[in-house]
């Protein structure tokens, strides 16, 4: 639509409040970033007044992510994007420059995720922008704010098959919050704007701005702020008055309640409004892989992480509760099972900024959409009132059940029969000698759910991981881009030996940009969630699995001179006695990258277990074990 | 499963089409039909979109076509709120010994021929999808050439304006 048409105006109105208003606030600290877009202008950054300034295109979009308030930014130049190269080199944004795009892009979720600021890297076209569909879909999958910039052959030459010109608009469609080809530089301003609105606001997610080179080269009419012009897009922050006190007639009514929290709980900042709203209820609280870390682990409340390697207590929380109630999840397989098994006799209450997740795979009794930092306070004030008209419901039958599973069944582990190192045993020693500061990252597969299970996570934030898309490679350039985000952090990337040789060449990246991260490589020299899965249900027949990187193998590659190539500091720890030492050893190691290969037995497993396609009633406290449900009703 | 027309409000984007054609297959929605055609606001199409789906599965539907960005407005419109209408053009053998039988059936559809030759016709007919289909059974014994079937195209009944109410709500 023209922005003179007569539509434009009247539906800006209803959005943005008019004269441009103070930045967003971002408080780190105290984790207060607020979705409030509905009261602030829709531009991102200090909306300073710029009068029209005749430049080129490329000078435009440096001088947007500028404006926008952006300091970092990931990427690789290429020929497409060469022009926005050169007065990028002049700006006081931070470049990092990456090995490979993926690494740019991954880098720009870890920022993202742990600053609660939107994301930012840079690709050519072509291949350039290919290697950014990875990091884009895994943005996607567990929504994280995110603006990925790709050069784009000229409008002249598009369609034409030139060199390097890949659709990559078409490409990322299925997998970006929206997408926008910039041909005219004068759109550049508002589409840069737009962007990272959509990207920030709402279910944050990616957003592809792919800019053909002419318009890079082309001189155009810079001014700011621009004009958000989306009649499409209103996100819902605010819940429902109505079903919020429905939600909380149902609460008070409960006698196995249970918090069901997500990821979204961290992406919207309401970890301590979670935090009241739960003591309150007095309700167990289950975190999912997403939202471990937006209620403390230690919080006597807290029964666990649901789903396929979820413990027992949470589990079965919610496979025997009689009302979920649901912030910020989205009832994903791994979290359910078999659905038409799960929580079979829970009423759901569900709150989700997403309409559309809502009643997607369970059906909810309540829905509630709007953003978790707004609904949360509302329902805390609405079962406040209902508890004092009907009383505080007693949970105690119910906590004496959960206690007991707890009890019975804490998550741990079993030495490995081959007498080599436990991979859990070293995640746990990193995550007590770290402590509950320090932001831990993990790549995709056995290494990431024993950091998920062995590691306390006491706020939001703190952990990193590929959630939704499981994406092998995640966690090298994910942690330096956190690293670069909260340099002040002790950042662990906690890696597998496959994971790792996805992705290390950032090393270099993080070496020569001083962004010292610490990588832990559980190194079982094997694909071991895969080598788990065959040793259960394919006949222990492992097939193109074996890494030989382990013990007693050829060692390709060898990870210590790996590292050391990589001008990073290199330890090896093969024995348990060795584990504190070596930790305590790349803790104190903080002018360069540190990388540890601990060589550790390719034969555990991740335990508990739903095996795909049960019940989550048929989880597995190890092999062919199934606890005896003494109280089930 | 049941029939449900969608009529969406679309900003005119370069991809907008894409976008929701796309959405429709990686969601593994049913498209039955779909017309997309300017609208009395520049800068504004409407798609007339019919899906296959049963309740649950149309809300879905709808939820994720308003999360396009470029979507502005979903109505669902029933048959009985709303004139819904194909648009067909069927070329059938007629030499000299069917064309009046031919014209007739056609007169009684009040479809009109819009092309002559010595061994065809061209018809074109308007109405609603089932009157199209009783048109072409009374055609087929004839031999049917060719049929070019638009999509169902379908607005609100009533003087309230589609579009109107989308800018207020917005």
């Amino acid at each position: 639509m023209s922005k003179g048409s007569p539509i434009s105006p009247s539906l800006m109105a209803a959005k943005s409040a008019g004269a441009p208003k103070a930045p967003e606030k971002v408080d780190r600290a105290t984790d207060a970033v607020v979705d409030n877009a509905a009261t602030l202008s829709p531009v991102l950054g200090p909306n300073n007044v710029v009068p029209p300034t005749v430049m080129t295109g490329s000078e435009a979009i440096v001088r947007s992510l500028e404006e926008l308030g952006v300091d970092d930014i990931f990427g690789l130049p290429g020929g497409a994007i060469l022009p926005t190269y050169d007065p990028l080199m002049a700006s006081k944004m931070n470049h990092v420059l990456v090995r490979h795009e993926q690494g740019a892009g991954h880098a720009a979720q870890g920022y993202a995720m742990v600053t609660g600021r939107v994301g930012v890297c840079i690709a050519t076209s072509g291949p350039g922008a290919t290697n950014l569909v990875t990091a884009i879909m895994d943005a996607h999958m567990d929504s994280v704010p995110l603006v990925a910039i790709t050069g784009q052959v000229s409008a002249a030459v598009i369609g034409t098959d030139a060199f390097q010109e890949a659709d990559i608009v078409g490409i990322t469609m299925p997998i970006t919050k929206h997408s926008f080809l910039v041909t005219d530089p004068e759109d550049i301003p508002h589409v840069m704007a737009e962007a990272f609105h959509l990207a920030s606001t709402g279910r944050p997610g990616p957003v592809l701005v792919d800019i053909a080179k002419n318009a890079q080269v082309g001189n155009m009419t810079f001014s700011w702020p621009p004009k958000v012009d989306l009649p499409g897009y209103r996100p819902v922050v605010r819940g429902h008055n109505k079903q919020v006190r429905e939600a909380a007639r149902l609460i008070a009514e409960s006698r196995k309640p249970v918090l069901y929290v997500g990821g979204g709980v961290v992406k919207g900042h309401a970890s301590a409004e979670l935090l009241e709203l739960a003591e309150l209820t007095g309700a167990p609280v289950v975190t999912t892989l997403m939202a471990k870390g937006s209620f403390p682990d230690s919080h006597a409340q807290h029964v666990g992480m649901p789903g396929m390697h979820g413990s027992v207590s949470a589990v079965t929380a919610l496979q025997q509760a009689d009302l979920l109630i649901t912030l910020g999840a989205r009832f994903d397989d791994r979290v359910t099972g078999v659905l038409s098994t799960f929580a079979p006799n829970a009423k759901v209450i569900h709150a989700d900024i997403d309409p559309a997740e809502i009643s997607k795979n369970r059906v909810a009794d309540v829905p509630i959409v709007g953003s978790v930092k707004e609904i949360i306070p509302e329902l805390t004030e609405a079962v406040r009132n209902q508890f004092g008209q009907s009383g505080t419901p007693d949970l105690a039958s119910w906590w004496s059940f959960l206690n007991n599973l707890r009890d019975t069944y804490p998550l741990g582990w079993t030495e490995p029969e081959d007498g080599l190192t436990a991979p859990q045993r070293v995640i746990e020693r990193i995550g007590a000698l770290t402590g509950p500061e320090g932001i831990y990252v993990a790549g995709v597969g056995q290494h990431q759910m024993w950091a998920a299970q062995f590691i306390k996570y006491e706020r939001p934030h703190a952990w990193l991981n590929s959630g939704g898309a499981g994406t092998m490679g995640y966690a090298v350039p994910a942690a330096m881009g956190a690293k670069v985000g909260e340099p002040d952090r002790v950042v662990w990337a906690i890696d597998g030996d496959g994971c790792f040789q996805m992705t290390n060449q950032e090393l270099a990246t993080c070496a020569i940009n001083k962004i010292p991260i610490k990588v832990a490589i559980i190194n079982n020299s094997s694909l071991g969630m895969v080598r788990q899965w065959q040793t259960l249900f394919y006949d222990g027949r492992y097939s193109n699995t074996d890494l030989h990187t382990g013990h007693e193998t050829v060692r390709i590659p060898d990870f210590v001179k790996l590292a050391d190539a990589y001008g990073c500091a290199a330890l090896r720890c093969e024995r348990d006695e060795d584990i504190d030492a070596t930790i305590q050893k790349a803790l104190e190691i903080n002018d360069r990258p540190v990388v540890i290969d601990f060589v550790v037995s390719p034969n555990s497993m991740v335990w508990p277990m739903v095996p795909a396609g049960v019940s989550n009633d048929q989880i597995q406290v190890a092999r062919n074990m199934t606890p005896e449900w003494e109280e089930e009703d | 499963m049941s029939r449900h027309t969608l009529s969406v409000l679309v900003e005119d984007k370069p991809g907008v089409l894409t976008r929701v054609a796309s959405l429709f297959a990686r969601r593994a929605f049913n498209i039955n039909s779909l017309a997309v055609g300017p609208t009395e606001v520049t800068g504004i199409s409407r798609m007339t979109v019919v899906v296959d789906a049963d309740g649950e599965l149309i809300e879905q539907v709808t939820k994720q076509l308003n999360k396009l960005i470029n979507v502005i407005k979903i109505v669902e419109l029933t048959s009985e709120s709303s004139v819904q209408r194909d648009h067909i053009l069927v070329k059938v053998r007629a030499d000299a010994a069917t064309r009046l039988q031919v014209t007739q059936a056609a007169d009684l559809f009040r479809a009109s021929v819009v092309d002559v030759s010595t061994d065809s016709l061209v018809i074109e007919a308007t109405g609603h999808p089932e009157k199209l289909t009783a048109l072409l059974s009374v055609l087929e014994p004839f031999g049917i050439r060719e049929i070019v079937q638009s999509g169902t195209l379908a607005v609100g009944r009533g003087s309230r304006s589609m579009s109107d109410r989308a800018l207020r709500s917005a």
